[in-house]
């Protein structure tokens, strides 16, 4: 009896180690972050992007009105890809795009507005990128589908005409 | 009266002095048990990423507040979700990993303890 414990339980450790590392084998190593979250819309003080005056968050978002916050800035590529998506969306006028000028040089962006259009209703600026932290995001772009001041999805990176159909789809 | 007012400016900037080192002490702290989200395998300490100055930016200020360790970490882990923390808390998730140990080592130590008592007799 003695004797049959040590390769039993050496048989129970290794299995169990077995079943650990099979279970790890199956979760995808690449992190994926929560997108479709029901989260509050954080409150924060900012300039607004043109006139350089406060803004306050409660002031931009109204409830019962559908709103996509688009984080961008002119030196990020990606952005410019997915410009042309923003103004046809706005052309819907079912929606308001809110933009967030992210750590970007006034002028620069100004400049990049004027090149490819302006499809926001309203901008603020975010100069040290802490306003993206509390809205959770990661970087830019990224754009947060809002209604009745809650987050209802989050797209991280550019949008294409694919992600442009769903929002159409959800705000109808 | 001027002597004492001397020793009370030096006294306060020494003192100040200190309290901006614990700062910096709690800051590196907090900053290090911090995932950077957007770099592969960095603190926010170690990574000079936007994400990552935006963040420390933002840990110095929850400081400043007053707010307390726990609530800092807290507060990245509503905005980002569990990941952001190093430090894995004890959840259904993990409790395999807190107590894959304590098993293992009970387990090695009542083998030892049958062996030694065999032994004995």
């Amino acid at each position: 009896m003695k004797n049959k414990i040590l390769p039993f339980s050496v048989i129970i450790i290794f299995g169990i180690i077995f079943f650990i590392f099979y279970k790890g084998l199956e979760d995808s190593k690449i992190y994926s972050p929560d997108v479709n979250i029901k989260k509050e819309i954080p409150v924060f003080n900012s300039k607004e992007f043109f006139s350089g005056e406060n803004v306050k968050s409660s002031s931009i978002f109204e409830l019962d009105k559908f709103y996509l916050l688009n984080i961008w800035s002119s030196w990020c590529v990606p952005c410019r890809q997915e410009h042309p998506f923003l103004m046809n969306l706005n052309l819907d006028n079912e929606i308001n795009i809110i933009g967030m000028n992210y750590k970007d040089n006034l002028k620069n962006a100004e400049n990049f507005l004027k090149e490819l259009g302006n499809p926001y209703k309203e901008i603020f600026i975010d100069l040290d990128g802490t306003i993206a932290i509390e809205w959770g995001a990661y970087g830019v772009p990224e754009s947060f589908l809002i209604y009745d001041n809650e987050i209802i999805k989050k797209y991280i990176g550019p949008l294409n005409q694919e992600l442009v159909n769903e929002i159409n789809l959800l705000i109808k | 009266m001027k002597i004492l007012r001397f020793f009370l400016i030096v006294i306060i900037f020494y003192t100040s002095n200190a309290l901006k080192a614990d700062e910096l002490d709690k800051r590196n702290n907090i900053t290090k048990n911090l995932r950077c989200l957007v770099c592969q395998g960095q603190s926010i300490y170690d990574s000079d990423s936007e994400f990552a100055n935006s963040l420390k930016i933002l840990v110095d200020r929850k400081i400043d507040e007053g707010l307390t360790d726990a609530e800092i970490y807290e507060y990245f882990k509503n905005k980002y979700g569990e990941w952001i923390l190093y430090d894995p808390k004890l959840n259904k998730n993990t409790y395999i990993l807190w107590f894959m140990p304590l098993l293992i080592f009970l387990l090695g130590g009542a083998i030892i303890f049958k062996k030694l008592k065999k032994k004995h007799n």
